[in-house]
């Protein structure tokens, strides 16, 4: 029995290899996500088991059971999804492009400009009683822009001969703090003057997730993660570093604009749903580099699992432990990926 | 370079002074309720009770006090700072003292109940402390020791998981929130004089620390082996000034609440017009801190006009691009 399988189709336009180990792998954190899945749907003030939410989801419950299910909970539960899966492989691509292991979207700023995008355009598209004057579909695209400016300002300024990663990492937090000061500013101006709930929306919290919001964010991500996983061989290049990238014939500069949109994009469609959820990006692509290595055929879907499974059980915990209170969901994701942060650069300390 | 004669530094020092107060006086008749000259004099010789007056007597004079005291004490620690870690791009908020003070003082509010003033003071300091020593020391493992990008970096996941852990206290209390909200938006706008009264003792006697040690920091500069083959005690040195950067740090961050950026702008520009010598980067960087932190503080009134800009949000805006100036050009010194 061979240790890899390789995949090729289209006529190797889409190429990766797959490990025995890594699939493994994939099972088990499917199911660890399942498992985690259905016990969210459970939990909550109505408790329920796990079958018994099954059950429930299958139709079989009282209607009652149901309207809390369908309504309240399914909604959160796959927008948390959804942002974890969005904001892993955001995270991968940009530690690959940018092949440097502390690069994660909070920490160079993309996910801050999308903040101060969403905030902006609810400043200017709000009417006095707080009412959106357009269609709710444009938000993402506003984030997305928010993300892409910071992501490209970031490319620009950390440019000098070449991409020094730490260089980079330094402007990033620069930018950070930038948007953080932005965001605030338009804040103020803006309809969510309301501090606590804003405060709420800025830590990153699926609270209020319903789903219209499903309907917009899951077609996004779909399309998205096609494309990525298209452009699986690139990224491979892209890791391997600049040199060989173009030794091997690799357009690399279009690739990585193209890879760095990509990232963008998917940062942008999360943080206009759940906010600034911290650190995932950070620490979802590492854990499953660990496990299966950096071949990004393994490591961007395992990545998209271990991102959900963050995400939702950061919020599972944040809506039930401390009972009638909520608590953010990146309350929890930054409370572990700080701590992770500065083990990784402890790691790095003679680099 | 600009000033190369002693003559002109102090020169230039009488400007800086005068650059203050004139900046004082504008902060005091500026805003949205604008003040002639006169009625300013009025309300000292003649008190009369009335709106201006009691607005110019209790909002715009503390409001001016307390800018300039926090402005020139962020200046002088980022100034200390900067020569004590040898990284330009060091000051007191990237180390993290205002996430940890901002921290200590949500967990006394809550878990302590502490309310009083003297006691949120001194524990603002201690937490500012704790995580300005965490920093440091993340900061400096390693076998190249202590980097600027290394520091930075530790800094910003040490504000980042005190951020996380201070937003999720708040959601867990509201009440608190309401109180700590305030002070945690940093602003000198609103503050009484009597907490700059209450930490004004300790800033003082950073400032006196300051003075007296910039000679020793001359010779520390020159490195740790020159200045230890001149007989300095280097840790002894060390330790002492950052007693004066925790106090003078920690005493702002108490008064004010996390103000950013002015620790790393001010030590910059000062050193562009005064040079390197510490006996008069340290006096610069007081008057240059307060004149920035007043500027912030008048134009963070005319941004919004009605509503008020918190100035840490004005301080942030132009310290930023300057920061990244700074890591552009690789960390090196002016």
């Amino acid at each position: 029995m061979r240790k890899y399988t390789s995949v090729r189709a289209f006529r190797d336009r889409i190429s990766f290899l797959l490990d025995r180990k890594a699939i493994t792998f994939h099972v088990i954190s499917l199911l660890l996500l399942g498992v985690i899945f259905l016990i969210s749907v459970g939990m909550g003030e109505q408790l329920f088991s796990p079958w018994k939410a099954l059950n429930i989801m299958l139709g079989n419950g009282s209607s009652f059971e149901s309207l809390i299910v369908q309504s309240f909970r399914m909604p959160r539960i796959l927008i948390s999804i959804l942002v974890g899966i969005s904001l892993a492989v955001a995270g991968a691509i940009l530690q690959a492009i940018l092949r440097n292991p502390l690069a994660s979207p909070d920490v160079t700023g993309i996910t801050g400009g999308a903040s101060v995008a969403v905030v902006l355009f609810l400043a200017i598209f709000s009417n006095e009683s707080n009412a959106l004057t357009v269609s709710i579909h444009w938000m993402p695209l506003a984030a997305f822009i928010g993300a892409t400016i910071v992501a490209i300002l970031l490319y620009l300024l950390a440019w000098k001969n070449g991409l020094s990663s730490f260089r980079l990492v330094l402007i990033g937090i620069g930018l950070w703090a930038l948007t953080k000061a932005l965001t605030n500013l338009f804040m103020i101006i803006g309809p969510i003057h309301q501090a606590a709930q804003a405060n709420v929306w800025i830590t990153g919290s699926v609270y209020g997730a319903n789903w219209n919001n499903v309907q917009i964010l899951a077609p996004l991500t779909l399309v998205l993660l096609i494309i990525v996983f298209i452009m699986t061989r690139h990224l491979n290049i892209q890791e391997l570093g600049e040199d060989i990238a173009l030794g091997v014939g690799a357009r690399i500069e279009r690739q990585r604009f193209g890879l760095l949109l990509l990232s963008t994009a998917l940062i942008g469609s999360s943080v206009a749903f759940a906010g600034g959820i911290g650190f995932v990006g950070l620490m979802a692509p590492h854990i499953a580099r660990k496990l299966v290595g950096s071949s990004f055929g393994n490591l961007l879907p395992l990545s998209a699992i271990i991102g959900a499974i963050l995400v939702l059980l950061a919020d599972t915990i944040g809506r039930t432990v401390f009972l009638p209170l909520e608590i953010p969901a990146g309350v929890f994701t930054a409370a572990i990926g700080a701590p992770y942060f500065i083990y990784l650069l402890y790691r790095q300390r003679n680099a | 370079m600009v000033l190369h004669s002693v003559k002109s530094k102090y020169f230039g020092l009488i400007i800086g002074l005068l650059l203050l107060i004139l900046f004082n006086f504008l902060s005091i008749i500026l805003g949205y309720t604008d003040i002639t000259i006169q009625t300013v004099i009025e309300s000292f010789t003649n008190f009369n009770g009335s709106n201006e007056h009691i607005i110019i007597q209790d909002v715009r004079i503390p409001r001016a006090l307390i800018a300039t005291t926090v402005g020139a004490s962020l200046g002088i620690a980022g100034a200390l700072l900067q020569a004590l870690t040898r990284n330009p791009l060091a000051s007191p908020d990237i180390l993290g003292f205002n996430a940890g003070a901002s921290f200590s003082i949500v967990v006394a509010l809550m878990l302590f109940s502490v309310s009083s003033l003297q006691a949120t003071t001194w524990i603002a300091f201690v937490g500012a402390t704790i995580a300005g020593l965490l920093v440091y020391f993340l900061g400096s493992i390693g076998r190249d020791g202590m980097t600027p990008i290394k520091m930075t970096l530790a800094g910003a996941a040490i504000a980042a998981l005190f951020g996380s852990l201070t937003q999720g206290l708040l959601v867990m209390d509201e009440s608190a929130l309401d109180q700590v909200l305030f002070w945690m938006s940093g602003s000198v706008q609103g503050r009484k004089l009597e907490i700059l009264l209450a930490v004004l003792p300790y800033l003082v006697i950073g400032l006196v620390i300051a003075i007296s040690i910039s000679n020793k920091i001359n010779i520390l500069m020159m490195g740790e082996d020159v200045a230890k083959g001149l007989g300095q005690r280097t840790l002894i040195v060390k330790l002492i000034t950052g007693l004066s950067v925790v106090l003078l740090a920690g005493g702002s961050v108490a008064i004010a609440g996390p103000i950013g950026f002015i620790g790393i702008v001010v030590p910059h520009v000062v050193k562009s017009i005064a040079g390197n010598d510490y006996r008069w980067i340290i006096p610069y960087s007081g008057i240059v801190g307060g004149v920035f932190l007043l500027m912030a503080d008048i134009g963070a009134r005319y941004v919004l006009m009605p509503e008020e800009v918190p100035v840490g949000i004005m301080t942030a805006l132009v310290g930023t691009p300057f920061f990244i100036y700074i890591a552009r050009k690789g960390g090196k010194l002016a």
